[in-house]
């Protein structure tokens, strides 16, 4: 197979002929091959050891690798060094194997996919690969964009061509490009293989929004920007085909140029741990010293005259450069201090010595595998279990304090629900038991039936009935509202065949009312740019459309103007309440405190609100509007200004027929998750492209902001001084609120360092509601600080309104002055930026595109699955790392400092106390798997408990169980027992014999003994360590201790020792000694010393001074169910304050768009001409149903039966 | 819309559902014991230690402390012959040394002499490593490679056997033992073998194969301390010379610290000395050829008796009663604390 071409030497420009191989082969672009492996069989070893190599801590071992083959330093033999070094070594390699074979594998699944190539006038299936610069490609619906493309021409009109971006940039409105028109006409094969245009543009770069460059065609140049492109990762939608010329291929396009080498991210952990091993480093280096001095001083006291019986190695001649040589021994034996022993590099090309130790890696993949495995996170419905992207940062879950939060798509499905209206004061939508009651969730009743409509859609539900049968009772004012759901808007309908209509809203929420209409018999059929064909109750009725005024942020409204089939002159109008209630005709005044009751009340509930209204124009009245609006369109200056003066004239005295109630529909279990998020203690904040109404709406329907609230903060200054002004007040609200709660406690104000302090004591709760203009003021240098402590003040912050970069700079500020640990989670490529800068990026892996779940470090597809990952994995994975680690320190400070109180015994000359095998072994067989084990297993409490108890979260924020308090704890504990495990053997051994006489005290049963011991005490402290005892736990702890027993007595069998004399000396020594009960009763007297104050101190701290964890299980134990905290985050306020908006994700412009027709379809087109096609009449179909029905129909049929009759 | 519709089952139905399976050990659900500190559970294993604890060391204490020991240090009795020894060049002069001490009671059961070393690095790493243990199991090894040097070769090549500083520097002073009984001085018998460990004896050291000792040894040296060659440390006993010889083997196994003692001759049950040693007046006789004074050393000579626990070291025991009055205390300090503090307890769990 054809591998990726290597990369070439910046380029200048971009030159790209059509149709021309040959002549864009000069250049060497790259091709369309994407390669994102590293190594191939070949070169895998040299390359994989020269990176591994590369680690410090690898290039560590090599140095003490190369000590111990001195023979005057070598105080050990080689293989205690070689053995974990090759174990290492191998993991690592194996791991990079493993990774880079996946890396090969999606890399042909992409190079593999297919597009159709124009190559010598015929369309030919080629793979990606294969595609070059300069070849033109064709597209069709639904297919993913291979290349950066010139558009050159589709099946659109106008060149027109839909793309949807989500992969690139997240947004998931239909974004339009267009062909040059020159380009556009060219809609055949033939035509577009004599295309021999050539394209001179920008060389390749990572703008996702820019683009310069010319198109040379036929002597003209024509300018080329972005409108005219289509990038790589872009899905085309609702074009049949598009035809485009490959400008960027592979490696060069936007998308690949944005998807920089991820940084490589390391937990807090991790971080403590470089400390900490800087800090053992220092500290065996003390030791060393102190060893080092002593070994001088033995040598020049003790050894000078020893030299009969013990002659200086060759080459030392002084007391001096013997303690030097000594000092290098001392740290080939104490080196297994440093946890740096058995270290497996993460692949990453970091220089600083990374601790993590293999068994660390080891746990975090059990870790992630869990999560993989999690049966409670898998999403049945999108077949996608979560998935641990990155095995690194599991610990890191147990210790989230910020969670930054996209709001479309992870809050939110993006998926809009009429879910009430309230018209001519009667609210509808309720779901209504047979009692009349309010259904709770679940019981609901049969969904109201649409089947009298043929053009009904199917997948809309509707739960009140009586909407129903006020429209088929025909109560004039449901009729009007719903005529003017269906006809002012700016959705584009297509009719594939009869009756299958199908809406391309530019908004979801639009695609839900107009649907909504739809279904309740008033259909939008289609449109042109001057006509709107809507088919009510059956009859087809074509209005003219004059106006369309359309939407804006400060209008939040947007208005037609239609001329009725009788003539007669209407303005719809919908948008935001606060803004339509206001521009009401007097008349109103009744209906408008009904419809501002339920206005609230839906707000209640968290639903999006509209208000719809109308009014009559006289024809006299348009006619000098119209003409005036025509003038202020063609006027040369301030145009919007004209034109919004003249909207903001007709839209007035309008009547109002109602309001709409549109559920935003959260994700499953939103504000459950968001309870019990706050309730562990983490703030929640939440970064949204979305307008500012919208993102408030979705705070409180998903309970970040609740009315019980002191006060919600809204920023939206534009300028820096407002912006200052605004947060100031913020904070003296707060400050004054506190102030008071406290007494008359005066704080010293203006005083930044204790600002913070008093602010993160605020009492009340508050939210903070920030735009993104005012935002980008707030990020700045000089203000960042304010805006920080402000925000943290807050319960809950909104930020809306930003850009992907602002977002990753919230999370970088938060990042930089809290210390604290942020998660971001986020569903599209707009999100990626704060993914990758948070310390965890969650990725949603829902429709939207993969581009988040690819820059994330942990995917599912709910955004309720947080709580799991945060509460269960992330709180157990915190706590077994934390556990680990302090075993480990423990154990290797345990076992390795006794060499160090030995060193007084043997004259400071780096005699090992222990066997070389046991030395080699230690680490890797007699004591890991049991806590790995347990770093793997361990719970402490059942994971029941940590939802119901969501505090139990908080040690890991706090840092609490493992820090350098902790730390030291292990340090001295092994090192207490070091000192036991040393001086307890030596008076026992000291001057005492076997039971048979002979000397019990030699060197070879002293180390058994010592090993023996230590190995038993560590055992003993794992089993205290370990909570959960699962089989495995069992088989590891008891196994390890057999283990250690047999291969002892092998190691000491004469087998060995005759076939390797030299290496296996201890021969027979682990029979002779253990069979001594004295060093039995030494081994049990250890045993004891070290472990019973160890029980002692663990009881009594959880006896007085127990943390919530030890009160939960010992609950459990009795069986005593304490779930005070549970009911109270059940219940969280419901009663509604009024917010509503038009709270639509939607762009203005589109209006004018469908005024100048040209993104309608010559099909459509043709269609409005004729008259609509009599389908079968909506009214046969009611007969006929009622026909079969017979005489059991129910009341609302029959109602509606009879007026139609009338 | 609907194409994703009719595209996911399809997938769905080419892979394998991806829904985790349901199994303990994948939900972590794993069934686990899960020990938790009760007061219970805790006061009853620190009785239960104490108690235990305070039995052995009692055990110990009185059964070490029917042990009978004597203890001359000789290298200042003998200051004479320490003198002499002193410089090196006196090597092959004889020095003879007695000491005198009278039993008061008799010293029933095995009797063991052992020479006691003070201020001898056994354990110095160089030290240690100074052996080749392929040639004392009697292999034709080339001890240039091993860790013997500076005690390896001579410099006209011979090597020596053994090699290493710790053959070299084997202690060879030969005490004797005699009971002066009615003013005639009997001596002691005393059982040179069988005072090494089995597996040293037979598999650890092994004389090189050859019709008799001294052709096995044919080519080498003896080490420069020295007096004779290994093949004639034990003339008499054929099984007890060469590298088999247990002071030999006895002084290989080298000791854990600077202090140490190591077992010399038993007391050999016969006649008069059935029972043990009788009470009277004793003589070492010696002869002193073991340098210790340069290093500032000393020797002793110890008889002694072993229990069950064996010698005489009282640490054992002291430190069982030490620690297990320490956890009975602490068994009641804990009891004393907890039945304190339980009020405030159980208030806190009503919260």
């Amino acid at each position: 197979m054809e591998r990726c071409a290597a990369r070439q030497a910046p380029e200048e420009e971009r030159r790209v002929r059509a149709n021309a191989r040959e002549y864009n082969e000069k250049f060497q672009y790259a091709s369309n091959c994407i390669k994102t492996s590293k190594y191939n069989i070949v070169t895998f070893l040299p390359v994989n050891l020269f990176e591994q190599f590369q680690e410090v801590a690898n290039t560590y071992f090599l140095f003490l690798l190369i000590l111990q083959l001195i023979p005057q330093i070598s105080s050990l033999s080689w293989f205690t060094t070689i053995v974990p070094l090759v174990l290492v070594l191998t993991i690592t390699a194996v791991k990079d194997a493993t990774d880079d074979y996946f890396r090969h594998k999606s890399d042909n699944q992409v190079n593999n996919r297919q597009s159709q190539v124009l190559i010598g006038g015929v369309l030919r299936q080629e793979q990606w690969m294969n595609v070059r610069v300069g070849d033109i490609i064709k597209l069709e619906n639904n297919q993913f964009v291979a290349a950066d493309l010139l558009l050159l021409s589709s099946s659109e009109p106008h060149g027109l061509c839909y793309i949807e971006t989500a992969e690139l940039d997240g947004e998931t409105n239909m974004k339009v490009r267009q062909a040059i028109p020159v380009t556009a006409e060219l809609g055949d094969t033939s035509q577009l293989a004599l295309f021999d245009g050539e394209v001179i543009c920008e060389p390749p770069n990572n703008k996702l929004d820019k683009f310069g460059g010319t198109l040379y065609w036929k002597e003209n140049k024509y300018p080329l920007s972005n409108q005219n492109m289509l990038l790589r990762g872009c899905v085309l939608r609702n074009t049949e085909w598009c035809f485009g010329l490959v400008i960027f291929a592979g490696p060069d396009t936007k998308l690949m140029q944005n998807s920089g080498r991820t940084k490589f991210k390391r937990t807090s952990i991790d971080r403590l741990m470089n400390t900490l091993v800087l800090w053992i480093f220092g500290f065996l280096v003390c030791m060393g010293v102190i060893l080092a001095i002593g070994n001088a001083i033995w040598e020049h006291e003790v050894g000078v005259c020893f030299q009969i019986y013990l002659p200086w190695d060759e080459g030392v001649h002084s007391a001096f450069f013997s303690g030097f040589l000594s000092f290098w021994s001392y740290i080939i034996i104490l080196n297994t201090v440093v946890p740096i022993s058995l270290y497996v590099s993460m692949g990453s090309v970091t220089l600083s010595p990374e601790p993590s130790s293999c068994s660390v890696e080891v746990i975090r993949l059990g870790h992630s595998y869990f999560i993989n495995w999690d049966k409670k996170m898998y999403c049945a419905k999108r077949r996608t279990p979560a998935e641990a992207r990155t095995t690194t940062l599991n610990e890191e879950l147990g210790q989230v304090e910020y969670i930054f939060s996209d709001k479309t798509g992870t809050l939110t499905q993006n998926i809009m629900v009429f879910s009430k209206c309230s018209v001519n004061g009667h609210s509808y939508g309720d779901v209504q038991d047979v009692l009349g009651h309010k259904a709770e969730l679940g019981e609901r009743p049969e969904p109201v039936d649409f089947s009298f409509n043929p053009l009904a859609d199917p997948r809309f539900q509707f739960w009140d009935p009586s909407l129903l049968e006020a429209v088929k009772l025909g109560d004039l004012h449901v009729h009007e509202f719903f005529r003017l759901l269906s006809l002012c808007h700016t959705v584009m309908s297509e009719e594939k065949s009869e009756g299958e209509l199908l809406y391309k809203a530019q908004s979801p929420d639009e695609g839900a009312l107009v649907t909504a209409a739809r279904n309740f018999g008033f259909v939008f059929r289609s449109r042109t740019p001057k006509t709107i064909t809507v088919q009510e109750l059956g009859q087809a009725i074509t209005y003219q459309l004059l106006a369309i005024l359309d939407f804006n942020n400060i209008r939040k409204r947007m208005s037609v103007i239609v001329r009725s089939p009788e003539g007669k002159i209407r303005l719809y109008c919908k948008g935001a309440d606060t803004i339509l209630l206001e521009r009401l005709h007097p008349l109103n005044q009744e209906l408008t405190s009904v419809t501002t009751d339920h206005l609230n009340e839906y707000a209640g509930e968290g639903l999006r609100t509209l208000v719809l209204a109308y009014r009559d124009l006289e024809e006299s009245y348009y006619k000098d509007w119209s003409e005036r609006l025509h003038r202020a369109g063609s006027a040369p200056e301030a145009r919007e200004d004209h034109l919004a003066r003249l909207y903001d004239e007709v839209e007035h005295d309008m009547m109002l027929l109602g309001a709409t109630a549109i559920e935003d529909k959260l994700q499953q279990g939103v504000p459950e998750t968001i309870a019990i998020l706050t309730l562990a203690n983490i703030k929640i904040w939440v970064l949204t492209g979305d307008k500012q109404e919208t993102a408030v709406n979705i705070g409180y329907s998903c309970k970040m902001l609740t009315d019980d609230m002191t006060e919600v903060f809204v920023v939206t200054g534009h300028t820096v001084l407002e912006v200052r002004e605004e947060l100031r007040k913020a904070r003296e609200k707060m400050m004054d609120a506190s102030r008071s709660v406290c007494n008359g406690f005066s704080y010293q104000e203006k005083l930044s360092s204790k600002l913070t302090s008093v602010l993160e004591a605020i009492a009340g709760e508050y939210a903070l509601v920030i735009n993104g203009h005012s935002l980008a003021h707030a990020l700045e240098a000089d203000m960042e600080v304010e805006f920080l402590e402000t925000a943290c003040a807050c319960k809950a912050v909104i930020c809306c309104r930003v850009t992907p970069l602002q977002k990753a700079q919230v999370v970088e500020l938060v990042k930089k002055y809290k210390k604290a640990v942020t998660l971001a989670i986020g569903d599209g490529a707009n999100d990626v930026s704060m993914i990758k800068t948070a310390h965890i990026g969650v990725g949603i892996s829902g429709q939207e595109g993969i581009q988040a779940v690819l820059a994330s470090d942990y995917s599912f597809s709910q955004f309720k699955f947080l709580q799991r990952l945060l509460l269960v994995h992330g709180r157990w994975s915190y706590l077994r790392m934390c556990k680990f680690l302090c075993y480990f320190f423990y154990k290797n400070f345990a076992f390795t400092m006794v060499h160090f109180w030995f060193g007084f015994f043997c004259g400071f000359s780096a005699q090992t106390v222990y066997d070389q095998y046991f030395i080699t072994l230690y680490n890797i067989v007699y004591t890991s798997l049991p806590v790995l084990a347990m770093g793997v297993f361990d719970q402490d409490v059942p994971e029941q408990r940590s939802m119901e108890y969501p505090k139990l979260y908080e040690p890991g924020q706090l840092n609490l169980l493992f820090n350098k308090r902790e730390f030291f704890i292990c340090i001295a504990q092994g090192i207490y027992t070091s000192i036991l495990m040393f001086f307890i053997p030596y008076g026992v051994f000291a001057d005492a014999t076997r039971d048979d006489g002979a000397q019990l005290a030699d060197y070879q049963s002293f180390a058994v003994t010592v090993a023996t011991s230590l190995v038993i005490v560590v055992s003993v402290q794992i089993g205290l360590d370990t909570g959960f005892w699962t089989a495995i736990n069992h088989f590891f702890i008891w196994g390890s201790l057999a283990a250690y027993f047999a291969i002892l007595f092998t190691m000491h069998s004469d087998g060995l020792f005759r076939m390797f004399p030299n290496q296996f000396r201890f021969v027979g020594n682990a029979q002779n000694t253990l069979a001594q009960p004295t060093v039995w009763l030494t081994i049990a007297l250890t045993a004891v010393v070290c472990i019973v104050p160890v029980v002692a101190f663990r009881f009594l701290k959880l006896d007085l001074k127990p943390e919530l964890s030890d009160t939960v299980r010992y609950t459990q134990l009795v069986r005593k169910k304490q779930k005070t905290q549970h009911r109270c985050m059940q219940h969280a306020g419901r009663a509604g304050s009024r917010r509503s908006g038009y709270a639509f994700s939607h762009q203005e412009g589109f209006g004018e768009l469908i005024m100048s027709g040209k993104n309608m379809r010559l099909s459509s087109l043709a269609l409005s001409s004729f008259a609509p096609r009599p389908s079968t009449s909506w009214i046969d179909t009611l007969r006929k149903k009622k026909g079969g029905e017979g005489s059991s129909a129910g009341s609302p049929s029959g109602v509606a039966d009879k007026t139609l009759r009338v | 819309m609907k194409n994703k519709t009719s595209v996911i089952p399809r997938e769905g139905e080419a892979q394998p559902s991806r829904c985790p399976d349901n199994s303990a050990f994948k939900q972590q659900r794993l069934p686990a014991w899960k020990p938790q500190l009760t007061i219970a559970s805790v006061l009853s294993s620190f009785f239960l230690t104490g108690a235990f604890c305070l039995t052995v060391g009692v055990c110990l204490v009185l059964s070490a402390n029917s042990v009978r020991e004597i203890q001359i240090n000789y290298s200042d009795k003998c200051s004479d012959c320490s003198k002499l020894r002193e410089n090196s060049s006196n090597w092959n002069k004889e020095c003879h040394c007695s000491i005198n001490f009278t039993l008061k009671e008799d010293i029933l059961g095995d009797v063991f002499m052992y020479y006691g070393l003070q201020n001898f690095y056994q354990n110095h790493r160089r030290y240690v490593k100074s052996r080749s243990d392929a040639q004392l199991l009697g292999r034709n090894v080339n001890i240039q490679r091993s860790y013997c040097a500076p005690f390896s070769t001579y410099r006209n090549g011979t090597p020596m056997a053994p090699c290493g500083a710790i053959a070299n520097s084997m202690f060879n002073d030969t005490i004797d033992l005699f009971y002066n009984y009615n003013s005639s001085m009997i001596q002691v018998p005393l059982l040179k073998t069988g005072n090494s460990w089995w597996t040293d004896k037979n598999v650890k050291f092994r004389n090189p194969e050859s019709y008799n000792l001294s052709s096995a040894f044919a080519g080498t040296a003896r080490p420069p301390y020295w007096q004779k060659p290994v093949y004639l440390l034990d003339e008499e006993d054929e099984r007890n010379n060469g590298y088999v010889n247990d002071d030999f083997i006895i002084w290989m196994r080298v000791s854990a610290f600077a202090t140490f003692r190591n077992l010399y001759r038993r007391v050999r049950h016969v006649r008069r000395f059935a029972e043990g040693l009788p009470a009277g007046n004793y003589t070492f006789q010696i002869s002193y050829n073991f340098p210790v004074t340069r290093f500032k050393g000393r020797k002793h000579v110890i008889l002694s008796t072993v229990v069950w626990s064996g010698g005489s070291n009282p640490f054992l025991g002291i430190a069982y009663l030490v620690s297990g009055t320490a956890a009975t205390l602490a068994g009641f300090v804990i009891t004393g604390i907890h039945l304190k503090l339980r009020k405030k307890k159980t208030y806190f769990q009503k919260q």
